[in-house]
């Protein structure tokens, strides 16, 4: 995958489409991430730490709703880039979905900005 | 409902119109809704192990005179001990295991039973909000 290059894909209800910017690599959901599409955003996060990509941000502005499926998703992925020193950065949460990491107490876990591009600062 | 996931959507905005007509604000409504729909995924996955085309029953009860939105949640998978659905610890950062520590602290009342005829079924409530009358 080339820098600069942007592709999409959706997956069921769920779109993805990554691009990047400022250094980072930003992936933007677009839609429910549920049991029925975890597994689809699971591969393609799971190639983004094979790739062993240094900044992963998450655009989860289009985000109405994550379900723990999700949640556990991230949590794989977040493990998957520290281990080899990367970082992950989720950007734009809803109040409804922010609420789902706070009840899960991973909202400490996890770095979490207002915008896409206080994500990519850091 | 059908135990596939595609199926889930239709749930979640029957839930979130039920919660809204009984007055529970933005934050609570998404609440109760994950709060469902975990548990309906957790019987997809652990009752009936991922098979798409077994049965889920879901009956809604709003009652004034209670003050509490119930959901009962019934699946024919096989029946358990109710101490067999526990959440994990927290402090655990793993993938998985999340969904039923999200139900408990969510809902007020989460109960699971033997259902009549085999299964489980889950009771799952939240006291209507005060001052949210005709319900």
């Amino acid at each position: 995958m080339a820098f600069g290059n942007k592709k999409d894909k959706s997956a069921g209800r769920l779109a993805i489409s990554q691009s990047e910017q400022g250094g980072a690599t930003v992936v933007k959901l677009g839609g429910e991430v549920d049991l029925n599409v975890s597994p689809v955003l699971r591969d393609h996060l799971k190639s983004l730490v094979q790739e062993q990509r240094k900044v992963v941000v998450l655009d989860m502005s289009d985000v109405p709703y994550i379900d723990s499926s999700g949640v556990a998703t991230l949590v794989e992925c977040l493990q998957g880039v520290s281990r080899y020193g990367g970082v992950l950065r989720l950007a734009a949460l809803g109040d409804r979905t922010r609420s789902v990491f706070e009840i899960s107490r991973l909202d400490s876990v996890f770095a979490m900005r207002p915008t896409v591009e206080e994500a990519i600062k850091g | 409902m059908p135990s596939d996931p595609a199926a889930m959507t239709f749930v979640r905005v029957l839930v979130e119109k039920a919660a809204a007509l009984c007055g529970f604000d933005d934050k609570q409504i998404g609440g109760i809704v994950l709060a469902v729909d975990e548990a309906c995924t957790n019987i997809i996955r652990h009752q009936y192990e991922n098979r798409h085309d077994e049965r889920i029953d879901i009956a809604v009860i709003a009652d004034e005179a209670d003050g509490r939105l119930r959901f009962i949640i019934r699946d024919y998978g096989p029946t358990r001990e109710a101490d067999d659905f526990r959440g994990r610890d927290l402090a655990d950062v793993r993938p998985g295991g999340l969904g039923l520590h999200l139900i408990r602290q969510i809902m007020d009342t989460v109960e699971y039973s033997p259902a009549d005829g085999g299964g489980m079924q889950l009771e799952l409530a939240k006291g209507v909000p005060a001052g949210v009358e005709g319900q």
